[in-house]
């Protein structure tokens, strides 16, 4: 590969220095993809044309910003007003989006070229892709192995340099847990920090659209172009757009770097344990204090995520009517049937066991012994990181607890599926901002990653420290060999 | 331990949930289920008393905007996506019965 293709950074500036045409860039991912997407399934669709367009009116001069020329994916839960928008379900295989994600829009605005859509589990509910309607992705270091999930399809595109970026969303770690499993950066801002307007509703309180980028320099980038307040999503936090790379170059001093007992479990794969060992050398060698933090609540965050995704799900999901938008039944009985034979045709067995799921603890007699106490739960694991960030700007801990598992390992049981996202939901139920970055490799040749949690709104802090571990490091420029 | 969840409670919410399940169906989900809320009912290890619900990340409530008349979307965007449209209507198959009034 080309060095104006290392990363998003470098395309930019050779784009922009005209030593590498708009239109050449495009070309040269559409072959790359054309080349080897067959083996990994990354993509739903692609907008060739659109994106060749976009290409030479960006040469022409007549498409400027600070991404102009950039080719990036997205997730196929962000609506475009064209192509489709399908979350790979069934219910909205022919859906074409009427309006534009404010997050893709500020994209575009910046002279990004969205070049296609990604795949994903159905309605982003699933940890390996497996759940997609139209076939799972498959990990581009090892296709007999899932590349995590939900945002499987953007974790595997960044990781395959299908794009110079792409974006997905995280509800309980569909960032963060692919990025580690693929061997690439992903960022879960501070809930409220990006618009989640045009991102097709999972889990309205939990959900966050970020960046997968090969490094953080870049995922800084993106985020200072997706962020901010926007008066269609009512639960965007209003507060000044901020800068995330202004000062991204400069360490923080007296770093103080957080370790929870409760992360370093006996049961992590060793390569994980090592990668977050190294990690804590790394950062004591640029001065840091290591400092350990309780976070007693942990063990929780699974059957709490659980209970509220679901009922905000069961919630969300109820708009697939078969009357307005989405998959209708051929030969309806009566309006019940209408209704419940076009959701079973439309959904697959996840989001229908999530949906009951969460109907049934927000069913009278359950609601105070599921939703409600859950909701209790959950103030009680905000707490804990309230008083960690007490004691430290950050805190380091694996993504997973392992590297990429094989496809079909655990479809047949949802609850193994469930605990794949043990060390990720809890920063969403908290709100705060957590960011993963490649570590290196196993023995088995497979990405490891470290994640950082950051204090709410301090993204641009969390991004600092984050760039101090890439600095000392050059996992993130690791890639694996296509077939 | 006895499953938490029933066929009935299954059946029930499948209904509340407005999906058409078959019998295997129901059976399967309710095993699923009933290994999910077994996990699920740790939380009742921890003493909750006194501890505010937690809805939302944000600390915000009510958020309202200026009231002025913003264009919304036409109806022939919004019908555009419809499984059957007869605009400026959504159209839905006959759902009363013959004599059944309106």
């Amino acid at each position: 590969m080309q060095p104006e293709f290392e990363s998003l950074v470098t395309l930019k500036k050779a784009i922009a220095e005209k030593k590498l045409s708009a239109v050449n860039a495009v070309t040269a991912y559409l072959e790359r993809i054309g080349q080897h997407d067959e083996s990994i399934h990354a993509f739903n669709e692609l907008y060739g044309d659109y994106a060749m367009q976009r290409a030479a009116q960006v040469d022409a001069g007549q498409i400027t910003g600070k991404l102009a020329g950039v080719p990036i994916a997205i997730k196929d839960n962000l609506c475009t007003p064209y192509g489709h928008t399908t979350c790979s379900s069934k219910m909205l295989a022919n859906f074409k989006a009427p309006y534009m994600a404010t997050a893709v829009g500020k994209l575009e605005a910046e002279g990004a070229i969205i070049i296609g859509k990604t795949n994903l589990d159905e309605f982003a509910m699933g940890s390996s892709t497996e759940n997609s309607a139209f076939g799972m992705t498959k990990n581009p270091w090892d296709t007999t192995r899932v590349p995590g999930g939900s945002s499987g399809g953007s974790a595997a595109a960044m990781a395959a340099d299908f794009a110079a970026a792409t974006l997905g969303s995280d509800t309980g770690g569909s960032i963060r847990q692919p990025a580690a499993l693929c061997g690439v950066c992903g960022l879960k801002p501070t809930y409220g920090k990006v618009s989640r307007f045009g991102l097709v509703a999972f889990a309205s309180s939990l959900d966050q659209i970020g960046p997968f980028t090969r490094s953080v320099e870049d995922a800084a980038l993106l985020m200072d172009v997706i962020c901010g307040h926007d008066p269609r999503d009512s639960t965007s936090a209003n507060l000044p757009a901020s800068d995330h790379t202004l000062e991204l170059h400069k360490p923080i001093e007296n770093l103080r770097i957080g370790i929870a007992k409760q992360y370093m479990a006996e049961g992590n794969d060793p390569a994980v344990t090592k990668a977050v060992e190294d990690a804590i050398e790394v950062y004591k060698s640029m001065g840091a204090t290591i400092v350990e933090v309780d976070l007693p609540h942990t063990e929780y965050g699974i059957p709490v995520y659980y209970i509220v995704a679901t009922a905000e799900a069961s919630s969300n999901l109820a708009r697939y009517d078969g009357v307005h938008y989405g998959h209708r039944t051929e030969k309806p009985e009566d309006l019940y049937d209408l209704y419940a034979a076009s959701r079973a045709e439309g959904f697959g067995d996840e989001v229908k066991r999530r949906i009951m799921l969460g109907t049934y603890a927000l069913c009278s007699g359950y609601y105070d012994a599921y939703y409600n106490r859950a909701l209790k739960v959950r103030r009680l694991i905000k707490q804990d990181f309230d008083k960690a960030y007490e004691q430290c700007d950050a805190i380091l801990c694996p993504t997973t607890t392992g590297v990429a598992f094989k496809a079909g390992d655990k479809t047949d049981d949802p609850l193994a599926m469930y605990l794949n996202d043990v060390y990720t939901v809890n920063a969403n139920l908290a709100g705060i901002p957590g960011i993963t970055i490649p570590a290196g490799l196993s023995d088995d040749g497979l990405p490891v990653s470290i994640q950082l949690y950051g204090n709410a709104y301090e993204d641009a802090k969390l991004l600092r420290i984050a760039q101090m571990y890439q600095s000392a490091t050059s996992h993130h420029t690791l890639r694996p060999k296509l077939g | 331990m006895a499953n938490p969840i029933t066929d009935a409670d299954v059946r029930h919410v499948a209904q509340l949930s407005r999906l058409k399940l078959s019998d295997e169906q129901i059976a399967e989900y309710t095993q699923q289920l009933g290994r999910v809320l077994g996990y699920i009912d740790k939380l009742s290890e921890l003493d909750v008393d006194g501890v505010e619900p937690m809805a939302h990340a944000l600390d915000m409530s009510n958020v309202l905007r200026e009231d002025v008349p913003v264009e919304g979307m036409p109806v022939d965007k919004a019908l555009a996506t419809a499984p059957a449209a007869d605009p400026p209507f959504f159209k839905v198959p006959k759902v009363l019965g013959e004599g059944s009034g309106a």
